[in-house]
């Protein structure tokens, strides 16, 4: 059963081009540009040449698990709430940790899906460095990540009103996050206020773990522990909050 | 599986929202392969009570069993056992007619083949789809082929036919019929007389959250009197036995009736023997559609005063 209801999500997913073409072109497009534009001009040690890549795949790898984990169940929850088909569902034996389960476990593919691909895309294109990469704890974030930002995005979903403002509620959470959090910018430069209101939030949390164990040059000033720790308290947190507060129908 | 007595029993339901009371103490009773229509205006509490028994909203007071369990457990078992047609649900837009029935038939343990479900519903030519391109009222036939999907026992119907067209509520009650032949039992929200003297074998009128008539289409239709109008000199001297029961509208007598014949046979008796003219006399039977409509003007002229 969770498997047919996998299979129906992915194919609601892809026959949705436009929501589809977001979550999964963004990150690859922005990839590209930012390693065509920065990528090839500067390297970070002159010793032994590390392009810029190295830097954006980690990066580019948290926008794309946000994207494909909080992003998009935010926004998927919210418009099937709307629209009557959570209710629908309520309505049949299906039960609901299949449901939301298919949910999770659909994005949670897709995000390792992308990751994939711009690992791919960054080692042959952009000559991304990997050969001092530490496997084991990268998948650890990486999967740690993905389950924050997925109950973070079932907490979301839980109160956000109604889905004509869910785009808007989704982006103005996540955008500016994304800009102070190491994602596009090394935040070295960044006034320490700014750098220490970003170490508040996991978005920053998630981004610095996965470029410290892609590459030793991008160890970041914390321990990847506290990454960690911080993943899983927000995690804990989203959990609680989706929780509580989740609906089955739209707000009255 | 047990046997139940009656497919639906409700005794003494209240629902209240806040301080709006929705539902005012009914009490309800379905018998197994019966289709029951729950009639009423907009307002009357007819989802609230339909949405108790589907499992979707708590009951303030009363006793709820749908076939034999308690809805507001949300038991597995009992939803395998029912079909739920909602009032306003949209379908999955990227899925086509076909994939979102084997989506809904995938979550029962014993479905009805998807044939039959598209069969029943008149959807097999148009089982490759997407919902964006059917009418309004194939979107509604969807919705009751996923309703029917699991092959339930009881199917609620939440308003099945408003705002179609007249061919399109037609083709409805076909379909409603078939589901009579699958043995299923129906209750079936409705604002529509007619449409419940077609396709209902019992109804339930209710108005500002309380039943006010139950029974056949044909009771409910006779609870209100047949009307004998004829046009006369308003200022003839009528026979004693009608002056309470006849109005004149201005331009012609109307007389209500309990007893027709006996009504007529005094009344053509006393024009013969006065030699008077019953001009266009004729004998109206009223519909259901006026019995609700003077239900309900009833009511509201109660909650005037």
């Amino acid at each position: 059963m969770l498997l047919t209801q996998l299979f129906y999500e992915s194919l609601r997913f892809w026959r949705n081009s436009i929501a589809a073409f977001f979550t999964v072109a963004m990150p690859l497009v922005m990839m590209v540009i930012l390693c065509l534009l920065f990528g090839a001009q500067y390297t970070v040690d002159d010793s032994s040449p590390v392009y810029l890549s190295t830097f954006y795949v980690p990066s580019m790898s948290a926008m794309a698990v946000i994207g494909a984990c909080f992003t998009n169940i935010a926004m998927e929850i919210s418009i099937s709430r709307d629209r009557g088909l959570l209710k629908r569902y309520r309505g049949t034996p299906l039960p609901t940790s299949t449901l939301v389960g298919a949910k999770l476990m659909h994005a949670v593919v897709l995000g390792f899906l992308l990751v994939a691909c711009l690992l791919c895309v960054g080692v042959w294109f952009f000559d991304a460095a990997i050969y001092e990469m530490r496997w084991g704890m990268f998948a650890i974030v990486l999967i740690t990540g993905s389950a924050t930002f997925c109950a973070l995005g079932l907490a979301v979903a839980s109160v956000i009103p109604n889905a004509e403002s869910s785009p808007a509620i989704v982006q103005a959470m996540i955008l500016p996050l994304l800009f102070i959090s190491d994602v596009f910018l090394p935040m070295e430069n960044a006034p320490a206020w700014l750098q220490w209101i970003a170490s508040v939030f996991p978005v920053r949390h998630f981004a610095l773990g996965l470029q410290s164990s892609f590459h030793p040059l991008l160890a970041s000033d914390f321990h990847e522990w506290v990454h960690l720790i911080v993943l899983g308290v927000w995690c804990t947190l989203g959990l609680v909050v989706a929780i509580r507060c989740f609906r089955w129908e739209p707000a009255k | 599986m047990s046997v139940d007595a009656h497919a639906i029993e409700v005794q003494g339901l209240h629902k209240s929202y806040g301080d709006f009371q929705a539902v005012k103490g009914i009490d309800l009773k379905v018998e197994v392969g019966e289709i029951f229509a729950l009639l009423g205006p907009n307002g009357a509490g007819k989802t609230t009570t339909i949405e108790i028994l589907e499992g979707f909203l708590r009951p303030n007071a009363g006793r709820v069993r749908v076939l034999g369990h308690d809805p507001a457990k949300h038991e597995r078992m009992y939803k395998e056992r029912i079909g739920v047609v909602l009032q306003e649900t949209e379908v999955e837009r990227f899925l086509s007619v076909e994939e979102s029935i084997q989506l809904i038939r995938s979550y029962y343990q014993d479905p009805l083949p998807l044939e039959d479900v598209l069969d029943t519903t008149g959807l097999s030519d148009l089982r490759r789809v997407r919902p964006r391109e059917l009418s309004g009222g194939q979107q509604r036939r969807l919705d009751v082929a996923m309703g029917l999907a699991g092959n339930p026992d009881l199917l609620f119907l939440d308003e099945p036919t408003t705002g179609f067209d007249p061919h399109a509520r037609r083709d409805a009650w076909d379909m409603l019929r078939n589901l009579r032949q699958l043995g299923k039992t129906v209750l079936l929200t409705s604002h529509y007389m007619d449409e419940v003297e077609h396709i209902a074998d019992r109804a339930a009128v209710m108005i500002a959250g309380k039943i006010v008539s139950q029974g056949t289409p044909q009771e409910l239709a006779h609870e209100s009197e047949p009307t004998v109008t004829f046009k006369a000199n308003p200022a003839i001297d009528l026979p004693h036995e009608f002056e309470s029961t006849i109005e004149w509208d201005g331009s012609r007598y109307e007389l209500r009736s309990k007893d027709l014949v006996r009504t007529l046979h005094s009344l053509t008796g006393w024009a013969i023997e006065n030699g008077i003219e019953l001009d266009g006399l004729s004998i109206t039977n009223r519909s259901l559609d006026d019995a609700f409509l003077e239900l309900t003007q009833d009511l509201d002229a109660r909650a005037d005063d």
